[in-house]
């Protein structure tokens, strides 16, 4: 049986549900973009002060979103990740569970594929349950968004419940359309005003 | 009653008065008395990354959340970061600070651990990451504390590399 199968929800749409994330956030929630299509529809959804946005570096939204979240425990953090990404470094997700920082959520729009890179297929298209490896590794609180509303409902939960959080989304392989400034040292100086622990003058 | 301060204390000291806050590992044994220390001082957030690529990941977000973090590796794992460092803290101008414990010289017994070492100070030089190599008690205290300033009022990573002639090192049993 395929994980498609298995998982018997929706496929929805990234940018839709990016927008959907952002318009419940009310208290300058962190946001840290994977690279590629995640990024472009956090971008897509409207710039905030308090998203961190990814160039490079494949793999660490996971990471660094753990540090920020360490760093600044009075603050939810949301990471947004493609499979892709999050299959180049799924030891993080142990270190997640080690460290249980009640307010890191970790959502990966799951399209099944290297989109960017021309959409080759990734092993979750057939073969991998990312939220079931989130759960192996000790993330209890994993889960597969069926529909829109229940997508949002897990965030709701993310939003007064302790984490960590992962929540897994079957999104479509829209391009995102929008792009991220390229700047690298601006993006980080952007954020850390944003989050307030570089004083803006 | 100086003399009796290990050089791993005089360096755990050095790095938490500079305003290090996370320290994440992979751990390795000439580590163990800075691993141990920086968890016995508690005022740290200490903790075990599955990759070092993941740590450097981690000293990053801090960064940006505000706070100042340590990465501790061995030579070996060096090979696993400089993606991380050359796509992420590099680039975004991001300080963190690096401990990598040196194998693969002064009498390494197993030839795998050899090439990687050779490959660390040029890589760290490409990539404009200045680094100082520890190589007994006395400099410890002022390299610790000079570095970690250094990388965070430039905004630059830097590595700090303990040679067997500081740590013992580790011999063939």
């Amino acid at each position: 049986m395929t994980v498609q199968a298995r998982f018997g929800g929706e496929v929805m749409n990234r940018l839709d549900l990016t927008r959907r994330l952002i318009a419940l956030l009310t208290h300058g929630e962190a946001i840290v973009g994977g690279i590629g299509n995640s990024n472009f529809d956090l971008m897509g959804a409207g710039h905030r002060p308090e998203n961190f946005y990814m160039l490079g570096s494949m793999g660490m939204a996971v990471p660094i979103g753990l540090g920020i979240a360490l760093a600044q425990p009075e603050r939810r953090v949301f990471v947004l990740d493609g499979d892709g990404s999050l299959l180049m470094n799924l030891g993080c997700l142990p270190t997640v569970a080690q460290v249980a920082p009640k307010n890191l959520t970790i959502v990966v729009w799951d399209n099944s594929a290297y989109q960017i890179t021309g959409i080759q297929a990734t092993p979750t298209a057939e073969h991998t349950d990312l939220v079931t490896v989130a759960r192996g590794a000790g993330i209890t609180n994993a889960e597969w968004a069926k529909a829109e509303e229940h997508f949002e409902q897990l965030i709701e939960g993310a939003l007064h419940e302790d984490g960590p959080h992962f929540i897994g989304v079957r999104v479509d392989q829209s391009p995102g359309q929008a792009r991220p400034e390229r700047d690298p040292v601006i993006l980080k100086d952007r954020f850390m005003r944003g989050i307030g622990v570089k004083a803006t003058q | 009653m100086e003399e009796c301060v290990s050089w791993a204390e005089t360096a755990v000291q050095a790095l938490i008065e500079s305003g290090i806050q996370q320290m994440i590992y992979v751990p390795d044994n000439a580590l163990i008395p800075l691993i141990n220390g920086f968890r016995a001082d508690g005022r740290l957030t200490v903790f075990s990354a599955s990759r070092e690529e993941e740590a450097i990941g981690i000293a990053c977000g801090a960064f940006l959340g505000g706070q100042r973090a340590l990465v501790m590796m061995q030579s070996s794992g060096f090979g696993n970061i400089p993606n991380a460092l050359a796509s992420l803290a590099v680039p975004y101008q991001i300080p963190l600070v690096m401990i990598i414990s040196e194998r693969g010289a002064l009498g390494e017994y197993n030839s795998v651990q050899v090439p990687i070492t050779r490959v660390i100070r040029p890589t760290l030089d490409a990539l404009g990451i200045p680094h100082y190599t520890l190589t007994h008690p006395d400099e410890v205290d002022f390299i610790a504390r000079r570095i970690t300033t250094q990388a965070f009022s430039t905004q630059q990573p830097a590595a700090i590399i303990l040679s067997a002639l500081l740590t013992g090192g580790k011999q063939d049993r």
